[in-house]
């Protein structure tokens, strides 16, 4: 409990929040646009995260219930979120199919099955993740529990540049992003552009279901209908608004949870005015960045060619 | 990938197709407007409009509609657990539907139930639901007999099919502001809220002048959600109000159990609401307000089948037993314990009144005269739209 | 052209059968019984004319707000931010019934209408701009517009446009009576659904007939061949987009107007979300989505009666609707498989229709200085 000396930060408890929720929101988005960089990168968009982000919190926090392990839950969500991406992957390569289409289904389908099975997990406690404390050198413990983080946030920052080094500097990554840049060229090299495509579904439905372990076994830690509002989507989004960088999808993240950590925090110091405006601020914010750095004459640089001609 | 080519030919036949199967199909069923169906056992009326038969055995058919998941460990989850006792009352038959939105949806739902389930009592729990779909509906079936949880009733206005109900659980939070002021080692106390309506706020100032009225230097700290449900937004609330120095949480959401949950995390108080989150936090869980729904549903549902007249405007806190309090958690000082029962009996017998003058409001207004003691049932209460002293936050 | 119209037919039906019959199999799986909950639905979304009006009913504004979706998607655009310009709409045609009280009900309706309308148009028809204009990829932009219109809505109808009376439960003041829109004769259906109807009529005429459409569908299949005819791509863009937003904005109006006579948060109802889905399954062909907006509209009505009678949770029918999207996006790939559809001609003939088209010609050098037309 807190010692009863008046703790409190007050204004400067500003700051600390939005650094906090910086840590603590950020790592679905993270993962979600992570893996969905991976899949755009060769050529190839899949929307249905949304409904995979939902699938692996239903499925980790379940999984955690019933074995009392949550890294168990954390694998489980990863491969549901690759047996979805498998099924994305396998669809969209059929001939004809839309892959937009494809993933907006997935969502609704994603979404649908995990409220299904999940009906028995909204009630119980699982075992949540284990936290890092990073904060350990602090005496204050509003800064021991804003560095209070996970290891899959850790994680997270260690895989954003990892994933980067992957594409750029490793023949997998050229692959992939031949892939993604001319189908017939990397044809022409004798890959299956359908596996290569396939594979990396797979793997960003895999980050994607890791990510929304993060949310039921974490952050907020409980599972209920509730727990996405969107989130999925906006990750998708944030990789566009990224362009398509693993590294600049951190910070995209780490922006997006800043900003939406900025309501609640100028409530708990009394400024309650306008809240539902100030709640709106990570989108405005996504918006007006999106705005000043596009550009009309040219096309966004880093779109991999053939996602374009995915439609 | 190959670019998916809408054809003219394709899409008109598929619509063809389609329009014709369902024009079969009306066709088909207006031709034969009884519905024989074999496991209900109420018949159902033939068009819409028409007043729901009588059933001709003694089984009422009750329907409860909820907003939300029956299982929220929260607002929806109090109403089922309500359900739940009706549908043990000998000759009662329960149907429910859940996640039903704030929409004409509702009141397609309860046509459904009165037409293909031969219902003639219906409980749509949901606040948002009584203007305008319970009153059309109401208009559309006299003989369905329509309670609405929270709405306001006005004979003058409204049809006489219809009546609303709702507990004075600003009183268990008074109880529940009692033990959080005495435990409280900050003085400080967070409250995580959803709206700034009228019922919220009488919480909110309830709960401050509990814990006022033993500890008058609690402050009590407030941050909207901005919606019923919002799991994220609920943690950060918590967080940020946790990181301001606060160590009782409670809150006014669908479902408390993040906000109980975070609280136990970091290790600090939370009282709980709706129903009892104490198996979340076993060790930082004081008590709650919860609701105590069977009472009032098995109440309705006897006065209905005696053929008596039942209150279309029904209130009650303590004394009717429409509330109650979680049970004490440990952490709870003999104290508290006191001290909240003393309280819990003056509201039970009405000698306890929470809202009286002088009252000022938190920017330095006097909202209730001296002298002035507004009763649980005051109409004023219902429209309360200020917050009181000692609570930290501006109306947005 | 008989066996194509063959072979869509019994395609389609083929997977609307095989996306039940595999919806069955889930349900089995969930301990219930799945004639049983085929009957239910059957029962809850045409099998009587309550059920099938309830249906009509749920698919008024899908009709609308999946338009949102189709008008753009003729010029390559994706458009998902129906939800958004439908509450701006609603919102915006409140404000108006309630700033005309006094003038005849027709008026006002009208009034209404073109309101509610014009700030839809407004918000969609930003993200075309931004698009347009800007480069902005309007699929994110129409997103997060549509997130900030919700919180604007909300925003308004909380406090400076709050009835103070709206204790519980906040939204505007009540637009008059005779302001309100009616049913149809002779249905239990509001006029919304003749708005809708008719929109789809003229969207198809207007996206599939006329020369703007025709220009659009060149802007969506080639953007530098639009650009080398002449056609004014940014402009066409924007009044695409705004059309789009104007039609969603109307559904909203319809739901102030014929449903809620207020505005509130009562109309985040997801009605946008599901009008992208109506749409893609349309393949955003407006005459297709009348009946697949009956379609969904059919399967959300039966929700409550498969709760109720089969004790299935309230997910169940997202599984179904899911199947059913995907089953029927997938058997786009089997249009000119089957033999048995092709003219009696030579067997060993290469498929024709399934087969992906030509590779273009000599690569077309990079657009420099034009909005792309893809994401």
């Amino acid at each position: 409990m807190s010692p009863a000396v008046a703790s409190g930060l007050g204004l400067w408890g500003v700051p600390l929040a939005v650094a906090a929720g910086a840590i603590r929101v950020s790592t679905p988005f993270l993962y979600v646009s992570l893996g969905e960089c991976i899949t755009e990168k060769s050529g190839r968009v899949n929307l249905g995260l949304e409904g995979t982000l939902v699938m692996g919190a239903m499925s980790a926090y379940g999984i955690s219930y019933l074995t009392g392990s949550p890294w168990l839950g954390v694998l489980v969500a990863g491969a549901a979120g690759m047996v979805l991406g498998a099924l994305h992957g396998w669809l969209c390569g059929l001939p004809r199919v839309n892959d937009v289409a494809i993933g907006i289904a997935l969502i609704l389908f994603g979404t649908g099955l995990a409220f299904f099975l999940g009906k028995p997990f909204i009630q119980p406690v699982a075992r949540q993740l284990p936290a890092i404390d990073l904060g350990f050198w602090s005496s204050s413990p509003e800064v021991r529990s804003a560095l209070r983080v996970n290891a899959l946030f850790v994680l997270g920052l260690v895989l954003a540049p990892g994933v980067a080094f992957f594409l750029d500097r490793t023949r997998w990554g050229l692959i992939l992003r031949t892939v993604g840049e001319s189908a017939d060229a990397a044809r022409a090299m004798g890959y299956s552009v359908l596996r290569v495509r396939l594979l990396a579904t797979m793997a960003g439905g895999f980050f994607a279901g890791v990510g929304g372990s993060f949310l039921s076994l974490f952050y907020p830690g409980s599972y209920n209908e509730r727990l996405s509002s969107g989130q999925g989507l906006m990750a998708v989004a944030l990789v566009i608004f990224a362009r398509w960088s693993p590294v600049r999808c951190l910070w995209a993240s780490l922006l997006f949870g800043a900003a939406s950590a900025l309501g609640p925090a100028l409530q708990s110091i009394g400024m309650t005015s306008g809240y539902q405006l100030i709640n709106a601020v990570p989108y405005v914010l996504t918006l007006a960045i999106m705005i000043a750095t596009s550009s009309a004459s040219r096309s966004l640089p880093g779109q991999p060619a053939e996602l374009g001609a995915a439609r | 990938m190959v670019k998916t080519r809408r054809t003219p030919h394709r899409e008109r036949s598929t619509s063809i197709l389609i329009l014709a199967l369902m024009g079969m199909a009306s066709l088909f069923s207006s031709s034969c407007k009884k519905d024989s169906q074999p496991e209900s056992s109420a018949t159902t009326a033939s068009a819409p409009g028409a007043a729901a038969p009588a059933p001709a055995s003694s089984t009422l058919t009750v329907g409860f509609v909820y907003v939300g998941a029956k299982d929220d460990y929260g607002y929806n989850q109090a109403h089922a657990e309500g359900a739940k006792a009706v549908a043990a009352m000998p000759g009662v038959k329960v149907r429910e539907e859940e996640n039903v939105p704030e929409t004409v949806a509702v009141q397609k739902t309860m046509e459904s139930m009165i037409n293909l389930d031969g219902a003639t009592l219906l409980f749509p729990t949901s606040f948002g639901y009584f203007d305008p779909h319970i009153l059309t509906e109401a208009q559309k079936f006299p003989a369905v007999t329509f309670l609405h949880c929270g709405g306001l009733y006005d004979e003058t206005k409204h049809p006489k099919n219809v009546g609303s109900y709702f507990g004075y659980i600003d009183e268990a939070e008074y109880v529940s502001g009692i033990v959080a002021g005495l435990t409280t080692k900050t003085n400080k106390l967070g409250f995580v809220a959803a709206k700034p309506i009228p019922q919220v706020l009488r919480n909110i100032n309830a709960f401050t002048l509990g814990a006022r009225s033993v500890n008058p230097k609690v402050t009590t700290s407030v941050v909207f959600t901005g919606d019923w449900s919002m799991p994220v937004k609920e943690a950060e609330a918590a967080n940020s109000l946790i990181d301001q120095g606060v160590d009782v949480l409670t809150s006014h959401v669908d479902s408390p159990k993040v906000v109980v949950e975070q609280a136990e995390r970091r290790g600090i108080f939370s009282t709980g609401y709706h129903a009892s989150q104490a198996a979340l936090a076993p060790k930082g869980y004081l008590t709650g307000a919860e609701w105590n729904w069977a009472k009032v549903y098995t109440g309705y549902i006897d006065a209905i089948r005696a053929n008596k007249p039942y209150p279309h405007l029904l209130r009650g806190g303590f004394k009717e037993g429409f509330v109650k309090m979680s049970a004490y958690g440990p952490a709870v000082s003999d104290e508290a314990k006191k001290k909240a029962d003393e309280a819990k009996a003056g509201l039970t017998a009405g000698t306890l009144v929470i809202f009286q003058g002088p009252l000022k409001d938190n920017a330095g207004k006097e909202v209730i005269a001296p002298g002035v003691s507004m009763v649980q049932t005051d109409v004023n209460l219902e429209k309360m739209a200020y917050l009181v002293d000692g609570v930290k936050g501006k109306l947005p | 052209m008989n066996a194509r119209v063959y072979e869509t037919l019994s395609i389609r039906v083929g997977a609307l059968a095989l996306s039940f019959v595999l919806f069955g199999g889930f349900v089995a799986l969930a301990g219930a019984d799945p004639l049983d909950v085929y009957y239910q639905m059957y029962r809850g979304s045409i099998g009587t004319w309550f059920s099938f009006q309830n249906a009509l009913l749920r698919a008024a504004p899908l009709m609308l707000t999946a338009l949102c979706t189709a008008i753009p998607a003729r010029l390559g655009l994706t458009i998902i931010g129906g939800e958004g310009a439908l509450v701006l709409g609603g919102l915006a045609a409140a404000g108006t019934g309630l700033a005309l009280t006094g003038l005849p009900g027709s008026v006002v309706v009208v009034a209404m209408a073109t309101i509610g309308f014009a700030a839809g148009a407004l918000w969609v028809g930003a993200a075309g701009a931004l698009r347009a204009y800007r480069g902005v990829n309007e699929t994110i932009s129409s997103l997060l517009l549509s997130y900030i219109a919700i919180a604007l809505m909300t925003y308004l109808v909380e406090g400076p446009m709050r009835d103070p009376t709206s204790l519980n439960h906040p939204t505007t003041r009540a637009i008059p009576p005779d302001a309100m829109l009616g049913n149809i004769p002779g249905f239990d259906v509001h006029w919304g659904l003749a708005f809708g109807i008719v929109a789809c009529v003229l969207a198809h005429i207007l996206m599939m007939r006329s020369v703007f459409g025709f220009g659009g569908a060149i802007v969506g299949g080639n953007l530098r061949a639009a650009l080398l005819c002449g056609l004014p791509v940014r402009r066409m863009m924007v009044i695409a987009c705004a059309l789009a937003g104007g039609a969603a904005g109307l559904a909203g109006m319809a739901e102030v107007a014929a449903i809620h006579g207020r505005a509130s948060d009562s109309l985040v109802a997801g009605y946008g979300y599901t009008g992208i889905l109506v749409s893609f399954m349309a393949q955003h062909e407006p005459l297709a989505i009348v009946p697949v907006a009956v379609l969904f509209g059919g399967i959300g009505a039966s929700n409550g009666l498969i709760q109720r009678a089969d004790h299935l949770p309230d997910a169940t029918v997202n599984v179904l609707q899911g199947i059913l999207f995907v089953v029927i996006l997938a058997s786009e790939t089997l249009y000119g498989r089957f033999s048995l559809f092709r003219p009696a001609s030579k067997k060993d003939e290469p498929l024709s229709s399934a087969a992906p088209p030509a590779p273009p010609g000599p690569p077309v050098p990079p657009v420099e200085n034009l909005p792309e037309a893809a994401a």
